[in-house]
Protein backbone atom coordinates (compact mmCIF):
# COMPACT_ATOMS: atom_id res chain seq x y z
CA UNK A 1 0.00 0.00 0.00
CA UNK A 2 2.81 2.23 0.45
CA UNK A 3 4.34 2.02 -3.02
CA UNK A 4 3.16 4.15 -6.40
CA UNK A 5 4.48 4.91 -9.28
CA UNK A 6 5.93 8.03 -9.91
CA UNK A 7 3.79 10.51 -12.35
CA UNK A 8 4.58 13.88 -13.80
CA UNK A 9 4.32 16.03 -10.08
CA UNK A 10 1.85 18.86 -11.66
CA UNK A 11 -1.74 18.02 -12.01
CA UNK A 12 -2.18 20.71 -14.38
CA UNK A 13 -6.06 20.38 -14.73
CA UNK A 14 -6.39 21.08 -10.57
CA UNK A 15 -5.03 24.12 -10.47
CA UNK A 16 -5.65 26.60 -13.28
CA UNK A 17 -6.25 29.81 -11.82
CA UNK A 18 -2.12 29.91 -10.40
CA UNK A 19 -0.76 29.47 -13.62
CA UNK A 20 1.28 32.56 -14.14
CA UNK A 21 3.74 33.57 -12.04
CA UNK A 22 3.86 37.52 -11.05
CA UNK A 23 6.56 39.32 -9.97
CA UNK A 24 7.22 38.30 -6.33
CA UNK A 25 4.93 40.69 -4.36
CA UNK A 26 5.25 40.75 -0.44
CA UNK A 27 1.90 38.50 -0.77
CA UNK A 28 3.77 36.25 -2.98
CA UNK A 29 6.66 35.82 -0.53
CA UNK A 30 4.10 35.76 1.93
CA UNK A 31 2.62 32.45 0.33
CA UNK A 32 6.09 31.20 -0.31
CA UNK A 33 6.69 31.35 3.24
CA UNK A 34 3.28 29.90 4.39
CA UNK A 35 4.07 26.68 1.68
CA UNK A 36 7.41 25.80 2.99
CA UNK A 37 5.99 26.10 6.92
CA UNK A 38 3.55 23.77 5.80
CA UNK A 39 5.77 21.38 4.48
CA UNK A 40 8.53 21.84 6.77
CA UNK A 41 7.61 18.53 8.82
CA UNK A 42 8.11 16.53 5.32
CA UNK A 43 11.05 17.98 4.97
CA UNK A 44 12.63 17.89 7.98
CA UNK A 45 11.55 14.01 7.69
CA UNK A 46 13.10 13.54 4.35
CA UNK A 47 16.43 15.02 5.51
CA UNK A 48 16.54 13.08 8.79
CA UNK A 49 15.08 9.89 7.93
CA UNK A 50 15.29 9.85 4.05
CA UNK A 51 17.96 11.29 2.90
CA UNK A 52 20.41 11.04 5.08
CA UNK A 53 20.06 7.53 6.18
CA UNK A 54 20.79 6.87 2.26
CA UNK A 55 23.80 8.37 1.92
CA UNK A 56 25.08 6.56 5.44
CA UNK A 57 23.46 3.29 3.98
CA UNK A 58 25.48 3.91 1.20
CA UNK A 59 28.71 4.61 3.36
CA UNK A 60 28.17 1.67 5.98
CA UNK A 61 28.45 -0.40 2.81
CA UNK A 62 31.74 -0.04 1.82
CA UNK A 63 32.73 -0.49 5.48
CA UNK A 64 32.90 -3.63 7.78
CA UNK A 65 30.55 -2.22 10.86
CA UNK A 66 29.54 -4.59 14.05
CA UNK A 67 28.42 -1.97 16.03
CA UNK A 68 31.31 -3.00 18.38
CA UNK A 69 33.64 -0.99 17.05
CA UNK A 70 33.57 2.11 14.75
CA UNK A 71 33.07 1.02 11.02
CA UNK A 72 36.35 0.72 8.82
CA UNK A 73 36.56 1.18 5.01
CA UNK A 74 36.46 -2.35 3.28
CA UNK A 75 36.23 -1.24 -0.70
CA UNK A 76 34.29 -3.06 -2.40
CA UNK A 77 34.64 -6.07 -0.44
CA UNK A 78 30.68 -6.38 0.79
CA UNK A 79 29.57 -6.15 -2.96
CA UNK A 80 32.04 -8.66 -3.44
CA UNK A 81 30.78 -10.83 -0.98
CA UNK A 82 27.18 -10.15 -2.22
CA UNK A 83 28.09 -12.56 -5.31
CA UNK A 84 30.27 -14.87 -3.63
CA UNK A 85 27.82 -15.30 -0.68
CA UNK A 86 25.57 -18.43 -1.91
CA UNK A 87 22.63 -17.59 0.21
CA UNK A 88 22.49 -14.01 -1.09
CA UNK A 89 22.08 -15.41 -5.07
CA UNK A 90 19.69 -18.13 -2.87
CA UNK A 91 17.72 -15.77 -1.15
CA UNK A 92 17.42 -13.74 -4.16
CA UNK A 93 15.94 -16.90 -6.39
CA UNK A 94 13.73 -18.05 -4.06
CA UNK A 95 12.26 -14.28 -4.08
CA UNK A 96 11.95 -13.98 -7.41
CA UNK A 97 10.23 -17.42 -7.80
CA UNK A 98 7.84 -16.02 -4.68
CA UNK A 99 6.90 -13.23 -6.55
CA UNK A 100 7.11 -15.22 -10.09
CA UNK A 101 3.92 -17.03 -8.38
CA UNK A 102 2.41 -14.47 -6.68
CA UNK A 103 1.91 -11.86 -8.94
CA UNK A 104 0.55 -13.40 -12.04
CA UNK A 105 -1.77 -16.03 -9.65
CA UNK A 106 -2.66 -13.18 -7.74
CA UNK A 107 -3.72 -10.56 -10.63
CA UNK A 108 -5.77 -13.06 -13.18
CA UNK A 109 -7.24 -14.41 -9.25
CA UNK A 110 -8.42 -11.12 -8.05
CA UNK A 111 -9.47 -10.15 -11.94
CA UNK A 112 -11.61 -13.42 -12.41
CA UNK A 113 -13.50 -12.46 -8.95
CA UNK A 114 -13.71 -9.18 -9.35
CA UNK A 115 -15.39 -9.57 -13.35
CA UNK A 116 -18.15 -12.52 -11.22
CA UNK A 117 -18.44 -9.73 -8.29
CA UNK A 118 -19.23 -7.26 -11.42
CA UNK A 119 -22.01 -9.66 -12.44
CA UNK A 120 -24.34 -10.25 -9.47
CA UNK A 121 -24.87 -6.95 -8.72
CA UNK A 122 -26.34 -6.13 -5.29
CA UNK A 123 -25.23 -9.16 -3.81
CA UNK A 124 -21.39 -7.94 -4.52
CA UNK A 125 -21.65 -5.79 -1.40
CA UNK A 126 -21.91 -8.98 0.72
CA UNK A 127 -18.95 -10.76 -1.20
CA UNK A 128 -16.72 -7.90 -1.48
CA UNK A 129 -17.07 -7.61 2.31
CA UNK A 130 -16.20 -11.19 3.19
CA UNK A 131 -13.38 -10.70 0.61
CA UNK A 132 -11.39 -7.92 2.26
CA UNK A 133 -12.21 -9.44 5.91
CA UNK A 134 -8.53 -11.57 5.09
CA UNK A 135 -7.36 -8.12 4.63
CA UNK A 136 -7.62 -7.30 8.31
CA UNK A 137 -5.51 -10.07 9.72
CA UNK A 138 -2.28 -9.09 10.52
CA UNK A 139 0.49 -11.21 8.77
CA UNK A 140 2.33 -13.08 11.69
CA UNK A 141 -1.32 -14.33 13.13
CA UNK A 142 -2.54 -15.30 9.19
CA UNK A 143 0.88 -16.92 9.05
CA UNK A 144 0.44 -18.55 11.96
CA UNK A 145 -2.92 -20.05 10.77
CA UNK A 146 -1.93 -21.10 7.87
CA UNK A 147 1.37 -23.26 9.39
CA UNK A 148 -1.48 -25.03 10.85
CA UNK A 149 -3.88 -25.32 7.90
CA UNK A 150 -0.87 -26.16 5.69
CA UNK A 151 0.39 -28.78 7.90
CA UNK A 152 1.18 -32.17 5.75
CA UNK A 153 -0.34 -34.54 8.00
CA UNK A 154 -3.65 -33.10 9.63
CA UNK A 155 -3.91 -29.89 7.92
CA UNK A 156 -7.45 -28.83 6.53
CA UNK A 157 -5.98 -27.83 3.54
CA UNK A 158 -5.05 -31.36 2.60
CA UNK A 159 -7.97 -32.80 3.86
CA UNK A 160 -10.12 -30.58 1.70
CA UNK A 161 -7.43 -31.81 -1.16
CA UNK A 162 -7.80 -35.65 -0.15
CA UNK A 163 -11.80 -35.39 -1.00
CA UNK A 164 -10.56 -34.95 -4.33
CA UNK A 165 -8.60 -37.90 -4.17
CA UNK A 166 -5.05 -35.47 -4.51
CA UNK A 167 -2.36 -36.69 -1.51
CA UNK A 168 -1.29 -32.88 -1.00
CA UNK A 169 2.05 -32.36 -0.12
CA UNK A 170 3.89 -31.62 2.81
CA UNK A 171 3.72 -28.02 2.52
CA UNK A 172 5.28 -26.76 5.52
CA UNK A 173 8.40 -29.14 5.27
CA UNK A 174 9.47 -30.13 2.22
CA UNK A 175 11.63 -27.56 0.74
CA UNK A 176 10.02 -27.85 -2.68
CA UNK A 177 7.03 -26.93 -1.26
CA UNK A 178 8.05 -23.62 1.13
CA UNK A 179 7.59 -21.11 -1.45
CA UNK A 180 3.99 -22.11 -2.72
CA UNK A 181 3.15 -21.88 0.70
CA UNK A 182 3.95 -18.26 0.88
CA UNK A 183 2.42 -17.71 -2.21
CA UNK A 184 -0.90 -19.64 -1.06
CA UNK A 185 -0.86 -17.37 2.26
CA UNK A 186 -0.59 -14.00 0.74
CA UNK A 187 -3.25 -14.81 -2.25
CA UNK A 188 -5.20 -15.22 0.72
CA UNK A 189 -5.34 -11.37 0.91
CA UNK A 190 -5.79 -10.84 -2.57
CA UNK A 191 -9.12 -9.02 -1.45
CA UNK A 192 -8.03 -5.37 -1.44
CA UNK A 193 -7.19 -6.08 -5.40
CA UNK A 194 -10.64 -7.36 -6.03
CA UNK A 195 -12.13 -4.19 -4.84
CA UNK A 196 -9.73 -2.36 -7.00
CA UNK A 197 -10.45 -4.40 -10.08
CA UNK A 198 -14.02 -3.93 -9.16
CA UNK A 199 -14.01 0.19 -8.83
CA UNK A 200 -12.19 -0.25 -12.36
CA UNK A 201 -14.38 -2.43 -14.22
CA UNK A 202 -17.48 -0.68 -12.81
CA UNK A 203 -15.66 2.89 -14.75
CA UNK A 204 -15.92 0.70 -17.99
CA UNK A 205 -18.39 2.05 -20.22
CA UNK A 206 -21.61 -0.05 -20.94
CA UNK A 207 -21.82 1.56 -24.85
CA UNK A 208 -18.82 -0.02 -25.20
CA UNK A 209 -19.61 -3.49 -24.51
CA UNK A 210 -23.30 -2.48 -26.50
CA UNK A 211 -21.17 -1.65 -29.51
CA UNK A 212 -19.03 -4.04 -29.72
CA UNK A 213 -21.57 -6.72 -29.30
CA UNK A 214 -23.63 -5.32 -32.31
CA UNK A 215 -20.42 -5.75 -33.98
CA UNK A 216 -20.77 -9.31 -33.21
CA UNK A 217 -17.64 -9.37 -30.72
CA UNK A 218 -17.78 -12.19 -28.35
CA UNK A 219 -17.02 -12.56 -24.70
CA UNK A 220 -13.54 -13.40 -25.62
CA UNK A 221 -12.82 -10.01 -28.12
CA UNK A 222 -14.71 -8.19 -25.38
CA UNK A 223 -12.46 -9.42 -22.34
CA UNK A 224 -9.23 -8.60 -24.69
CA UNK A 225 -10.37 -5.66 -26.83
CA UNK A 226 -12.39 -3.77 -23.94
CA UNK A 227 -12.16 -5.07 -20.35
CA UNK A 228 -8.27 -5.29 -20.51
CA UNK A 229 -7.08 -2.41 -22.09
CA UNK A 230 -9.98 -0.12 -20.07
CA UNK A 231 -8.55 -1.20 -16.87
CA UNK A 232 -5.50 -1.18 -17.61
CA UNK A 233 -4.53 1.81 -15.70
CA UNK A 234 -5.51 -0.69 -12.70
CA UNK A 235 -3.89 -3.28 -13.81
CA UNK A 236 -0.66 -2.00 -14.32
CA UNK A 237 -1.00 -0.02 -10.52
CA UNK A 238 -1.40 -3.39 -9.35
CA UNK A 239 1.13 -5.54 -10.63
CA UNK A 240 3.75 -2.61 -10.19
CA UNK A 241 2.75 -2.30 -6.37
CA UNK A 242 2.74 -5.92 -6.22
CA UNK A 243 5.88 -6.87 -7.82
CA UNK A 244 7.42 -4.43 -5.27
CA UNK A 245 5.60 -5.49 -2.04
CA UNK A 246 6.82 -9.55 -3.27
CA UNK A 247 10.64 -8.61 -3.44
CA UNK A 248 10.46 -6.94 -0.20
CA UNK A 249 8.15 -9.83 1.41
CA UNK A 250 9.35 -10.60 5.55
CA UNK A 251 6.55 -11.05 7.83
CA UNK A 252 4.91 -14.28 6.46
CA UNK A 253 8.62 -15.96 5.43
CA UNK A 254 9.96 -15.18 8.98
CA UNK A 255 6.79 -15.87 10.89
CA UNK A 256 6.37 -19.79 9.76
CA UNK A 257 10.13 -20.32 8.78
CA UNK A 258 12.46 -18.43 11.19
CA UNK A 259 13.39 -16.77 14.19
CA UNK A 260 15.81 -16.99 16.98
CA UNK A 261 16.18 -21.05 16.70
CA UNK A 262 17.47 -20.97 13.90
CA UNK A 263 17.15 -24.95 13.18
CA UNK A 264 20.69 -25.85 11.21
CA UNK A 265 18.62 -28.52 9.49
CA UNK A 266 16.30 -25.60 8.21
CA UNK A 267 15.89 -25.41 4.67
CA UNK A 268 17.39 -22.43 2.77
CA UNK A 269 14.07 -22.63 0.32
CA UNK A 270 12.30 -20.32 2.15
CA UNK A 271 15.28 -17.77 2.72
CA UNK A 272 13.69 -14.37 0.79
CA UNK A 273 15.82 -11.86 0.94
CA UNK A 274 14.37 -9.37 3.12
CA UNK A 275 14.99 -12.41 5.70
CA UNK A 276 18.62 -12.83 4.81
CA UNK A 277 18.77 -9.16 5.00
CA UNK A 278 17.32 -8.69 8.52
CA UNK A 279 19.68 -11.87 9.51
CA UNK A 280 22.56 -9.98 8.86
CA UNK A 281 21.71 -6.90 9.97
CA UNK A 282 19.77 -7.60 13.37
CA UNK A 283 21.25 -11.11 14.09
CA UNK A 284 25.28 -11.58 13.04
CA UNK A 285 25.53 -7.72 13.18
CA UNK A 286 27.21 -7.34 9.68
CA UNK A 287 25.84 -3.76 9.03
CA UNK A 288 28.03 -2.89 6.30
CA UNK A 289 27.09 -5.94 4.67
CA UNK A 290 23.58 -5.78 4.98
CA UNK A 291 23.64 -2.45 3.85
CA UNK A 292 25.12 -3.60 0.47
CA UNK A 293 22.33 -6.24 0.22
CA UNK A 294 19.89 -3.31 0.89
CA UNK A 295 21.27 -1.52 -2.33
CA UNK A 296 21.15 -4.19 -4.05
CA UNK A 297 17.66 -4.96 -3.34
CA UNK A 298 16.90 -0.63 -4.35
CA UNK A 299 18.62 -1.36 -7.52
CA UNK A 300 16.81 -4.46 -8.42
CA UNK A 301 13.41 -2.64 -7.85
CA UNK A 302 14.35 0.10 -9.67
CA UNK A 303 15.25 -2.32 -12.38
CA UNK A 304 12.09 -4.30 -12.46
CA UNK A 305 9.87 -0.99 -11.69
CA UNK A 306 11.55 0.65 -14.90
CA UNK A 307 10.96 -2.31 -17.26
CA UNK A 308 7.22 -2.30 -15.85
CA UNK A 309 7.01 1.30 -16.88
CA UNK A 310 8.53 1.12 -20.32
CA UNK A 311 6.28 -1.97 -21.09
CA UNK A 312 3.43 -0.30 -19.33
CA UNK A 313 3.46 3.24 -21.47
CA UNK A 314 3.28 1.20 -24.29
CA UNK A 315 -0.22 -0.66 -23.09
CA UNK A 316 -1.51 1.23 -20.56
CA UNK A 317 -4.53 3.58 -21.39
CA UNK A 318 -5.66 6.12 -18.84
CA UNK A 319 -9.13 7.31 -19.62
CA UNK A 320 -11.34 10.37 -17.76
CA UNK A 321 -10.02 12.51 -15.46
CA UNK A 322 -5.98 11.99 -16.35
CA UNK B 1 -38.84 -12.16 -9.35
CA UNK B 2 -37.59 -14.88 -10.76
CA UNK B 3 -33.94 -16.21 -10.00
CA UNK B 4 -30.98 -15.07 -12.19
CA UNK B 5 -30.42 -18.65 -13.54
CA UNK B 6 -27.61 -17.43 -16.09
CA UNK B 7 -25.93 -15.97 -12.81
CA UNK B 8 -25.92 -19.21 -10.98
CA UNK B 9 -22.56 -20.57 -12.05
CA UNK B 10 -21.10 -16.82 -10.75
CA UNK B 11 -22.96 -16.92 -7.59
CA UNK B 12 -21.59 -20.57 -6.96
CA UNK B 13 -17.82 -19.41 -7.48
CA UNK B 14 -17.95 -16.34 -5.50
CA UNK B 15 -19.34 -18.68 -2.60
CA UNK B 16 -17.12 -21.33 -2.97
CA UNK B 17 -14.32 -17.65 -2.56
CA UNK B 18 -16.34 -16.32 0.06
CA UNK B 19 -15.79 -20.15 1.96
CA UNK B 20 -11.88 -20.02 1.04
CA UNK B 21 -11.37 -16.45 2.48
CA UNK B 22 -13.50 -16.32 5.17
CA UNK B 23 -13.64 -20.01 6.62
CA UNK B 24 -10.03 -20.04 7.78
CA UNK B 25 -10.66 -17.51 10.32
CA UNK B 26 -13.73 -19.41 11.54
CA UNK B 27 -11.62 -22.58 11.89
CA UNK B 28 -9.49 -20.37 14.15
CA UNK B 29 -11.98 -19.07 16.01
CA UNK B 30 -13.02 -23.19 16.64
CA UNK B 31 -9.85 -24.17 16.70
CA UNK B 32 -8.76 -21.96 19.76
CA UNK B 33 -11.96 -23.78 21.92
CA UNK B 34 -10.33 -27.18 21.28
CA UNK B 35 -8.32 -29.22 23.36
CA UNK B 36 -4.41 -29.38 22.18
CA UNK B 37 -5.24 -33.35 20.66
CA UNK B 38 -8.28 -31.85 18.74
CA UNK B 39 -6.76 -28.79 16.98
CA UNK B 40 -6.26 -30.17 14.16
CA UNK B 41 -10.08 -32.52 13.97
CA UNK B 42 -11.46 -29.74 11.35
CA UNK B 43 -14.87 -30.00 12.93
CA UNK B 44 -16.33 -26.49 12.91
CA UNK B 45 -18.27 -27.37 16.09
CA UNK B 46 -15.58 -28.37 18.93
CA UNK B 47 -16.64 -31.68 20.30
CA UNK B 48 -14.81 -30.96 23.67
CA UNK B 49 -15.38 -26.92 24.21
CA UNK B 50 -12.08 -25.42 26.31
CA UNK B 51 -12.29 -21.61 26.76
CA UNK B 52 -10.02 -22.68 29.44
CA UNK B 53 -7.37 -22.03 26.98
CA UNK B 54 -7.53 -18.19 26.43
CA UNK B 55 -7.31 -18.28 30.26
CA UNK B 56 -3.87 -20.17 30.00
CA UNK B 57 -2.87 -17.60 27.20
CA UNK B 58 -3.43 -14.92 29.82
CA UNK B 59 -1.60 -16.72 31.94
CA UNK B 60 1.37 -17.97 30.08
CA UNK B 61 2.10 -14.44 28.29
CA UNK B 62 1.81 -10.47 29.14
CA UNK B 63 -1.54 -10.66 26.62
CA UNK B 64 -2.92 -7.77 27.91
CA UNK B 65 0.13 -5.43 27.78
CA UNK B 66 0.82 -6.05 24.23
CA UNK B 67 -2.94 -5.13 23.36
CA UNK B 68 -2.87 -1.95 24.77
CA UNK B 69 0.94 -1.71 23.43
CA UNK B 70 -0.54 -2.26 20.07
CA UNK B 71 -3.41 0.12 20.49
CA UNK B 72 -0.82 2.53 21.97
CA UNK B 73 1.51 2.32 19.25
CA UNK B 74 -1.13 2.35 16.41
CA UNK B 75 -3.35 5.33 17.89
CA UNK B 76 0.27 7.50 17.82
CA UNK B 77 1.31 6.24 14.87
CA UNK B 78 -1.99 6.63 13.21
CA UNK B 79 -2.65 10.35 14.48
CA UNK B 80 1.04 11.59 13.95
CA UNK B 81 0.87 10.67 10.42
CA UNK B 82 -2.63 11.84 9.68
CA UNK B 83 -2.02 15.22 11.50
CA UNK B 84 1.13 15.45 9.62
CA UNK B 85 0.29 14.24 6.12
CA UNK B 86 -2.73 16.21 5.78
CA UNK B 87 -0.64 19.62 6.95
CA UNK B 88 2.23 18.61 4.31
CA UNK B 89 -0.37 17.51 1.50
CA UNK B 90 -2.11 21.00 1.88
CA UNK B 91 1.20 23.00 1.74
CA UNK B 92 1.45 20.79 -1.67
CA UNK B 93 -1.89 21.26 -2.80
CA UNK B 94 -2.79 25.30 -1.91
CA UNK B 95 0.38 27.42 -2.01
CA UNK B 96 2.72 27.60 -4.86
CA UNK B 97 6.12 28.30 -4.20
CA UNK B 98 9.84 27.94 -5.16
CA UNK B 99 10.87 24.59 -5.33
CA UNK B 100 7.13 22.90 -5.23
CA UNK B 101 6.71 20.83 -7.91
CA UNK B 102 10.95 19.70 -7.65
CA UNK B 103 9.80 18.42 -3.81
CA UNK B 104 6.69 16.96 -4.76
CA UNK B 105 8.53 14.62 -7.26
CA UNK B 106 11.12 13.93 -4.63
CA UNK B 107 8.09 12.83 -2.38
CA UNK B 108 6.69 10.98 -5.06
CA UNK B 109 9.96 8.96 -5.48
CA UNK B 110 10.54 8.26 -2.24
CA UNK B 111 7.73 5.94 -2.20
CA UNK B 112 10.19 3.69 -4.26
CA UNK B 113 12.62 3.46 -1.84
CA UNK B 114 13.32 0.04 -0.38
CA UNK B 115 12.85 0.44 3.43
CA UNK B 116 15.93 -1.86 4.04
CA UNK B 117 17.75 1.17 2.48
CA UNK B 118 17.20 3.38 5.42
CA UNK B 119 16.27 0.49 7.96
CA UNK B 120 20.05 0.51 9.71
CA UNK B 121 20.80 3.85 9.47
CA UNK B 122 17.53 4.98 11.03
CA UNK B 123 17.85 2.04 13.82
CA UNK B 124 21.63 3.40 14.01
CA UNK B 125 19.81 6.56 15.14
CA UNK B 126 17.40 5.80 17.32
CA UNK B 127 20.28 3.96 19.44
CA UNK B 128 22.37 7.02 19.19
CA UNK B 129 19.26 8.73 21.32
CA UNK B 130 18.97 5.56 23.41
CA UNK B 131 15.84 4.90 22.34
CA UNK B 132 15.98 1.39 22.05
CA UNK B 133 13.67 -0.83 23.80
CA UNK B 134 11.38 1.59 23.89
CA UNK B 135 7.89 2.36 21.50
CA UNK B 136 9.16 5.31 20.62
CA UNK B 137 11.11 4.48 17.01
CA UNK B 138 7.81 2.37 16.32
CA UNK B 139 5.64 5.94 15.27
CA UNK B 140 7.51 8.85 15.94
CA UNK B 141 8.72 8.78 12.36
CA UNK B 142 4.75 9.16 11.36
CA UNK B 143 5.39 13.09 12.62
CA UNK B 144 6.81 14.08 9.30
CA UNK B 145 4.57 12.61 7.17
CA UNK B 146 4.20 10.03 4.65
CA UNK B 147 4.60 10.21 1.16
CA UNK B 148 1.43 7.74 0.17
CA UNK B 149 -0.52 9.61 2.49
CA UNK B 150 0.87 12.96 1.68
CA UNK B 151 0.33 12.25 -2.00
CA UNK B 152 -3.29 10.74 -1.18
CA UNK B 153 -4.32 13.76 0.68
CA UNK B 154 -3.22 16.37 -1.59
CA UNK B 155 -5.63 14.58 -4.09
CA UNK B 156 -8.72 15.37 -2.09
CA UNK B 157 -7.00 18.89 -1.11
CA UNK B 158 -7.12 19.44 -4.92
CA UNK B 159 -10.98 18.71 -5.10
CA UNK B 160 -12.07 21.49 -2.66
CA UNK B 161 -12.80 24.65 -4.91
CA UNK B 162 -10.25 27.19 -4.57
CA UNK B 163 -13.26 30.44 -4.14
CA UNK B 164 -13.49 28.80 -0.96
CA UNK B 165 -9.87 29.75 0.10
CA UNK B 166 -9.83 32.61 -1.30
CA UNK B 167 -13.37 34.07 0.29
CA UNK B 168 -11.81 32.88 3.76
CA UNK B 169 -8.71 35.33 2.65
CA UNK B 170 -10.98 37.84 1.46
CA UNK B 171 -12.53 37.28 4.92
CA UNK B 172 -9.12 37.92 6.97
CA UNK B 173 -8.43 33.84 7.82
CA UNK B 174 -4.96 32.74 8.31
CA UNK B 175 -3.21 30.26 6.07
CA UNK B 176 -3.53 27.74 9.27
CA UNK B 177 -7.14 28.67 9.60
CA UNK B 178 -7.56 28.03 6.20
CA UNK B 179 -6.34 24.63 6.88
CA UNK B 180 -7.91 24.03 10.09
CA UNK B 181 -11.66 25.11 9.50
CA UNK B 182 -12.08 24.29 5.89
CA UNK B 183 -9.94 22.17 4.30
CA UNK B 184 -9.66 19.70 7.14
CA UNK B 185 -13.02 19.25 8.10
CA UNK B 186 -13.57 18.91 4.19
CA UNK B 187 -11.39 15.90 3.65
CA UNK B 188 -12.84 13.93 7.16
CA UNK B 189 -13.32 10.54 5.40
CA UNK B 190 -10.11 10.82 3.40
CA UNK B 191 -8.38 11.72 6.74
CA UNK B 192 -10.19 8.65 8.13
CA UNK B 193 -9.31 6.61 5.46
CA UNK B 194 -5.30 7.44 6.09
CA UNK B 195 -6.19 6.74 10.44
CA UNK B 196 -7.69 3.49 9.58
CA UNK B 197 -4.88 2.30 7.41
CA UNK B 198 -2.50 3.74 9.19
CA UNK B 199 -3.90 1.87 12.43
CA UNK B 200 -4.38 -1.61 10.58
CA UNK B 201 -0.68 -1.05 9.22
CA UNK B 202 0.70 -0.76 12.80
CA UNK B 203 -1.27 -3.19 14.14
CA UNK B 204 0.73 -6.18 12.21
CA UNK B 205 4.05 -4.79 11.93
CA UNK B 206 6.36 -6.87 12.66
CA UNK B 207 9.63 -5.80 11.45
CA UNK B 208 9.90 -2.90 13.79
CA UNK B 209 9.06 -4.25 16.87
CA UNK B 210 11.16 -7.13 16.57
CA UNK B 211 14.04 -4.38 15.42
CA UNK B 212 13.67 -2.08 18.22
CA UNK B 213 11.82 -4.00 21.44
CA UNK B 214 13.62 -6.48 23.34
CA UNK B 215 11.51 -6.62 26.99
CA UNK B 216 8.79 -8.76 26.36
CA UNK B 217 6.13 -6.50 28.57
CA UNK B 218 6.94 -3.67 25.87
CA UNK B 219 5.91 -5.93 22.57
CA UNK B 220 3.10 -5.24 20.71
CA UNK B 221 0.50 -8.49 19.60
CA UNK B 222 2.43 -9.33 16.55
CA UNK B 223 5.73 -9.33 18.01
CA UNK B 224 4.21 -11.13 21.14
CA UNK B 225 2.49 -13.79 19.27
CA UNK B 226 5.99 -14.71 17.06
CA UNK B 227 7.41 -14.68 20.58
CA UNK B 228 5.35 -17.65 21.39
CA UNK B 229 6.12 -19.25 18.25
CA UNK B 230 9.33 -19.32 18.68
CA UNK B 231 8.77 -20.63 22.33
CA UNK B 232 7.48 -23.84 20.97
CA UNK B 233 10.03 -24.12 18.40
CA UNK B 234 12.61 -23.73 21.05
CA UNK B 235 11.08 -26.02 23.43
CA UNK B 236 10.02 -28.56 20.82
CA UNK B 237 6.97 -28.42 22.29
CA UNK B 238 4.06 -27.43 20.03
CA UNK B 239 1.00 -26.01 22.32
CA UNK B 240 -1.00 -24.49 19.26
CA UNK B 241 -4.13 -24.40 20.87
CA UNK B 242 -2.22 -21.38 22.68
CA UNK B 243 -0.80 -20.76 19.58
CA UNK B 244 -4.30 -20.55 17.92
CA UNK B 245 -6.20 -18.42 20.49
CA UNK B 246 -3.47 -15.79 20.52
CA UNK B 247 -3.95 -15.67 17.41
CA UNK B 248 -7.39 -14.74 17.81
CA UNK B 249 -6.42 -12.42 20.22
CA UNK B 250 -4.54 -10.15 17.66
CA UNK B 251 -7.51 -10.91 14.84
CA UNK B 252 -10.43 -9.78 16.96
CA UNK B 253 -9.58 -6.18 17.18
CA UNK B 254 -8.75 -5.46 13.61
CA UNK B 255 -12.18 -7.44 12.65
CA UNK B 256 -14.42 -5.18 15.17
CA UNK B 257 -12.41 -2.01 13.47
CA UNK B 258 -13.71 -3.26 9.92
CA UNK B 259 -17.08 -3.83 11.82
CA UNK B 260 -17.00 -0.24 12.45
CA UNK B 261 -15.18 1.25 9.43
CA UNK B 262 -16.04 -1.25 6.62
CA UNK B 263 -17.78 1.37 4.53
CA UNK B 264 -14.85 3.80 4.84
CA UNK B 265 -12.12 1.31 4.30
CA UNK B 266 -13.82 -0.81 1.49
CA UNK B 267 -14.26 2.66 -0.54
CA UNK B 268 -10.67 4.24 0.42
CA UNK B 269 -9.03 0.76 -0.99
CA UNK B 270 -11.11 1.39 -4.40
CA UNK B 271 -11.03 4.99 -4.48
CA UNK B 272 -6.98 5.03 -3.59
CA UNK B 273 -6.23 3.26 -6.60
CA UNK B 274 -8.16 5.44 -8.16
CA UNK B 275 -6.35 8.30 -7.10
CA UNK B 276 -3.11 6.69 -7.52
Amino acid sequence: MTTTVERPATSGQAEPARRRRPKRSPLAKREDRAGWLFISPWVIGFLIFTAGPMIASLVLSFTDYQMIQAPHAVGLDNYRELFDDPRVLKSLSNTFVYAAMFVPLGTVFALALAMMLQRVGKAGGFFRTAFYLPEMTPAVAAAAMFLLLLNGQQGLINKVLGWFGINGPNWTADPNWLKPSLAIVSLWTVGGTVIIYLAALNGVPKQLYEAAELDGAGPVTRFFKITVPMISGALFFTVITHTIAAMQMFDQAYTMFYGPQQKATASDESLVYMVYLFQNAFQFFKMGFASAMAWLLFVIILLITFLQVRIGNRYVYYHGER
Amino acid sequence: MTFPWRRLPFFVFLTLATIAFVYPLVWLVSASLKPRSQVFDNRLIPEIFQPSNYVRVWDAAPVLRWLTNSLTVGFMAAAAVTLSSALVAFGFAYFRFRGRNILFGILLSTMMLPGAVTMIPVYLIWNKLGMIDTQIPLWAQNLFGSAFYVFLLRQFFLGIPRELFEAARVDGCSYFAMFRRIAFPLCKPALVIVFVFEFKASWSDLMKPLIYLQTTEYFTMPRGLKQIIDAFALSGHYEWEIAVAASVIAVVPMIILFAFGQRYILDGVATTAQKG
